[in-house]
């Protein structure tokens, strides 16, 4: 019973860690407890649905569909944590500046609730699924799995119970100082999602790994116990990194701060210009870095001799012709 | 939101269609067993830097996770269910890997030469 309580409240804590954090940082946005109940429902409806049609959707994609859908979902998590990041920077400086027009206010306010709503809805979708997974495997095995199914239950709540102690341990924070560290907590967060999006591409074979293990502090900090997942889920913890989760970590702290900066120090036309072109060139490099990883030998080179001043025309197998170059 | 939301859709859409196009080539295929919350076989030997796709079928009657923090694998096989894993290409060492949901009796290394 413990034990299927344990592996119930893994797979819950994420889930309820990223809810409980947004939570506590998005106090007082109004028609927030609307959205959150519509993010939690349809949160739990999905990850019913994608435990039911999981036989249906990893043999996708040459049998990665679960890990392409895994990264989907995370991706769309980091770009939603991403936009409420700059979301936030903005209308903190609109506050700052005085310029109280309720009617927008509570406009923006909604609009950013429905962003709260997407983010708690993915983060229970994900991990949910994988949990009522477990428990749909349970209840197969019969009624001999009573106490393993009441494990799991109990697993559920001791993690809903870490999501609340979170939540309230945060929200003691007066909104003032949380609203200092809340920016880099969700920041850290959203780097963390990336990474760990990278790392589904890589199993799926989508991203080179670069390196499989840049560090190894499994012997300090494992990634297995309890605090080792807390602060994986917090702020992206790995303890035996590939070299492409480093990459991402960086490059989303770097591009999402930057993005924060540009709301609210608006660049000149020039600078906008050398910015889009560079993040262009960014984006097809890195195309190419992943097209570059499939890339194979097509033709070989046979016999590695050529004359001066000849040409050699070589096909599979047998050298065809030397010509001479004049 | 709604035009966000109908690019995202798009995009998802072309990232699977992206995925269909550059399939995984494995060179190599390994079999794996998942019965009464073990691995077997537990032990499995693959040459080094060649991708190898690894099928798992689990014949137990509940799920299992198939995970590794070496090899930065992990994936569900829900009961009777069969599921691949590519992993390379690899550097000649051990790499360890376990079932999360019977960590104690479901433990298999892989052996890279």
């Amino acid at each position: 019973m413990l034990g299927s309580a344990v592996i119930v409240f893994r797979e819950v804590l994420e889930a309820a860690l990223i809810t409980g954090l947004v939570l506590a940082v998005t106090r007082g946005v109004p028609g927030r407890t609307r959205y959150v109940t519509i993010g939690i429902l349809a949160g739990l409806s999905g990850a019913v649905l994608l435990a039911l049609f999981g036989d249906w959707i990893a043999p996708l994609a040459e049998g990665m569909g679960q890990e392409l859908l895994n990264a989907g979902i995370l991706s769309v998590a980091v770009v939603m944590l991403t936009w409420h990041l700059v979301w936030m920077k903005k209308h903190s400086q609109v506050f700052s500046q005085h310029i109280k027009q309720m009617g927008s206010r509570i406009e923006n306010g909604e609009h950013d609730a429905s962003i709260i709503a997407v983010i708690i809805g993915l983060a229970i979708l994900r991990e949910g699924s994988e949990a009522v997974l477990f428990m749909f495997g349970l209840s197969a095995a019969g009624s001999s799995a009573v106490g393993l199914f009441s494990g799991a239950l109990l697993g559920v709540l001791a993690g809903v119970l870490v999501g609340v102690v979170v939540y309230f341990g945060l929200a003691r924070v007066p909104l003032s100082k949380l609203f200092r560290v809340s920016g880099w907590l969700i920041l850290l967060l959203t780097a963390g999602l990336a990474a760990q999006a990278s790392s589904y591409l890589v199993q799926a074979d989508f991203l080179p790994a670069i390196s499989n293990r840049v560090w190894d502090t499994s012997h300090i900090l494992s990634e297995k116990s309890l605090f080792g997942q807390f602060l994986h889920i917090i702020i992206g913890y790995v303890d035996q990194p590939m070299g492409i989760q480093v990459l991402v970590y960086a490059a989303t702290i770097v591009i999402v701060s930057s993005l924060m900066y540009v709301v609210t120090h608006p660049l000149s036309p020039r600078t906008q210009r050398a910015v889009a072109t560079s993040i262009v060139s960014l984006l097809l490099g890195s195309v190419l870095v992943v097209a570059s990883n499939r890339a194979h030998a097509g033709h070989q080179i046979y016999v590695p001799y050529v004359k001066q001043g000849m040409v050699e025309l070589q096909t599979a197998r047998h050298i065809s012709k030397a010509i001479p170059l004049s | 939101m709604k035009s966000f939301i109908k690019s995202l859709f798009i995009s998802l859409f072309s990232v699977g269609l992206l995925a269909s196009a550059l399939s995984a080539q494995a060179e190599e295929t390994r079999q794996l067993v998942i019965k009464d919350h073990t691995f077997q076989p537990a032990e499995i030997t693959i040459p080094a830097k060649t991708k190898v796709k690894l099928v798992i079928s689990n014949q137990d009657a509940s799920p299992e996770e198939f995970e590794s923090k070496s090899l930065h694998r992990e994936k569900m096989i829900p009961a009777g269910a069969e599921r691949t894993i590519f992993i390379g290409p690899l550097e000649p060492g051990t790499y360890e890997f376990y079932g999360e949901f019977n960590p104690k009796t479901a433990q298999g290394r892989v052996i890279v030469k």
